[in-house]
């Protein structure tokens, strides 16, 4: 190596390791800052209680009923888009495999579908709603949110199925399993990861998403025990308590959204240990 | 007796035999073969008798239309839109390439060990049990007894009794292939359809991969892809070479290796040795 080429290679180190090691300091500063804020009003009270009559001028009570809400939709909406979105990805390798321009299209329109704003999907799930003669309720929320996260949950899994090996689906092809047995059982396995990268996307923007479900789901102090009901979330929950005047409102916004973040960490933790059992026979 | 004299008498032998191997029952007859991609013709009329129970092998240089050969055989050429296929091939009456016939039954009658194997994503046991299971078993004990037989008859038993439960990952190469060829048995098949199945294998276990085909031929028929002239002198009963997609010629090894007639094949055989 020259002179000029180890220059290169160090500035180059350094170039993307400031670039790596900023994003993760960014995210630090983020995480820090909601919680420093929160910090006051993260209590018990803020998960085990709903709110009390006087709860948003500072009175007691917590925001269960969001967190519940939250919880129920991202579930039913993760549950619904799994059930919609692996047999679609499983599809479009398996059987779609001879048809690489119908593939394309197909991956096209889903990517056009995941990158329209959740507002829309919120518009489309209110007008769906009337149509139908719904109220607000859980089942709308869950139904708008599915729309929402279920092609993201195909792409991303379809992502990782298209990269196994063409030799592997062969080979199972070859053993004689047909096309259903070839999906489920080897490139559902081999691609396992994938699948809990895909959920866990999916999940993550469906319990964090405030717009879609900002007028399906509706709001409410009381926990849902039907899905007509209307449900509460945690994201509209953080937007109506930062908009109070009331300083100490605000802070329990913090404290939602500290709230939000750390069920995503522990769902996204939880998954990845789950699917670093699952791929231990994976093929490399 | 002379050196010309000599070759006469060789020549008469390998007369004999290909005359026997005509008499042989055959298990595959391919019958004007075509397959077309978009804008080659890689296979050209190939018509061609699998003998039964004996190991054939498929020679010609790179490119030629070996492994699509073998693709049309188990109608994986399926997967690839852009190559049409045309002709007959039958397996026991039955025309592989008709549209409605059931892929993975004809499938089932014919086990693939390619060039690099592929484990499924579980593990050794469930590899092999995973083909007995194909075949509609669900008797735990009779899956037990089978994973062991199918195991001990390519020899990987002892290698791998302790850790069956392990990922099939953590196989040597040449273990991982004598588990594809493990798990290719367990589905009975007639037909064996190896390509080039030792090239990412060192000579012990390429070694192994012969001498279990030489076992192998008195149960299964054997179409044996490979660049290994020694290899193909070793194994071969038949012998096809193809280049450019046609059949040039075929025949019994001693035949093909001693006496080529064809420019191509004199050729092949001057580079490779
Ligand atoms: N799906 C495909 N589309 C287009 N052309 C193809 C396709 N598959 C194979 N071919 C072409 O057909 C020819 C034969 O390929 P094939 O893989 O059968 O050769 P081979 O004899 O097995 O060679 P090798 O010894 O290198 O494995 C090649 O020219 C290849 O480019
Ligand atoms: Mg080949």
């Amino acid at each position: 190596m020259n002179e000029r080429k180890i220059i290169e290679e160090k500035i180059f180190k350094l170039l993307t390791g400031i670039a790596t090691y900023s994003l993760i300091a960014i995210l630090g500063y983020i995480i820090a800052i909601i919680f420093i804020n929160g910090f006051n009003s993260l209590s018990l009270d803020m998960i085990t209680k709903t709110p009390s009559g006087g709860y948003y001028y500072g009175g007691e009570g917590g925001v269960l009923n969001a967190i519940v809400g939250s919880l129920y939709i991202a579930l039913g909406a993760t549950f619904i888009a799994i059930i919609i979105g692996v047999p679609a990805a499983l599809f479009i390798n398996v059987h779609l495999i001879r048809y690489k321009r119908t593939q394309n299209t197909i991956r096209y329109l889903l990517d056009a579908l995941w990158g329209i704003p959740s507002i829309v999907y919120g518009a489309f799930g209110f007008a769906f709603m009337l149509y139908l003669g719904m109220n607000a309720s859980l089942l709308a929320g869950i139904i708008t949110v599915a729309l929402l996260i279920t092609p993201i949950i195909i792409r991303t899994f379809d992502e990782v199925l298209s990269t196994i090996p063409k030799g592997l689906h062969e080979a199972s092809l070859a053993m004689g399993s047909t096309k259903t047995e070839t999906a489920f059982k080897v490139l559902f396995r081999q691609g396992f990861s994938g699948f809990i990268t895909a959920v866990l996307l999916g999940f993550g923007r469906g319990i964090g998403d405030a717009a879609s479900v900002l007028f399906t789901a509706g709001y409410t102090d009381l926990i849902p025990k039907y899905l007509d009901e209307p449900a509460a979330t945690l994201p509209l929950a953080i937007f109506f308590q930062l908009t109070s005047p009331i300083p100490e409102v605000r802070e329990r916004a913090y404290a939602a959204a500290a709230i939000l973040t750390i069920i995503i960490l522990i769902i996204s933790l939880s998954a990845r240990l789950l699917s670093r059992n699952y791929s231990k026979s994976n093929i490399k | 007796m002379n050196a010309q004299n000599l070759q006469l008498m060789d020549t008469q032998t390998a007369n004999l035999q290909s005359l026997q191997m005509k008499k042989q029952p055959s298990i595959l007859q391919i019958k004007d073969l075509n397959v077309y991609a978009e804008k080659q013709h890689i296979l050209k009329n190939i018509s061609l008798n699998i003998p039964k129970n004996k190991i054939t092998v498929l020679l010609g240089p790179s490119g030629c239309g070996k492994t699509t050969l073998l693709k049309s055989l188990n109608k994986l050429t399926d997967l690839y839109r852009e190559l049409r296929v045309s002709g007959q091939i039958f397996i026991e009456e039955d025309d592989i390439l008709k549209t409605n016939t059931n892929a993975p039954l004809i499938r089932q009658k014919m086990g693939l060990l390619s060039q690099k194997p592929f484990p499924l994503p579980v593990s050794i046991y469930k590899n092999v049990a995973y083909g007995i299971k194909l075949k509609g078993v669900k008797n735990k004990d009779l899956i037990d007894y089978n994973v062991e037989k199918k195991l001990r008859e390519v020899g990987l038993w002892d290698e791998v009794k302790d850790r069956l439960h392990k990922s099939a990952d953590s196989l040597s190469i040449g273990q991982q292939q004598r588990l594809c060829l493990a798990r290719g048995l367990a589905v009975k098949p007639r037909i064996i359809l190896a390509d080039e199945p030792t090239s990412a294998l060192d000579p012990v276990s390429s070694k192994i991969i012969e001498n279990l085909f030489r076992e192998l031929k008195k149960h299964y028929t054997i179409i044996l892809v490979t660049h290994i002239l020694r290899q193909a002198q070793r194994l071969a009963d038949n012998v096809v070479f193809m280049h450019y997609g046609e059949i040039i010629e075929q025949g019994s090894p001693e035949k093909l290796f001693k006496t080529p007639k064809s420019v191509q094949l004199r050729e092949y055989l001057v580079e490779g040795n």
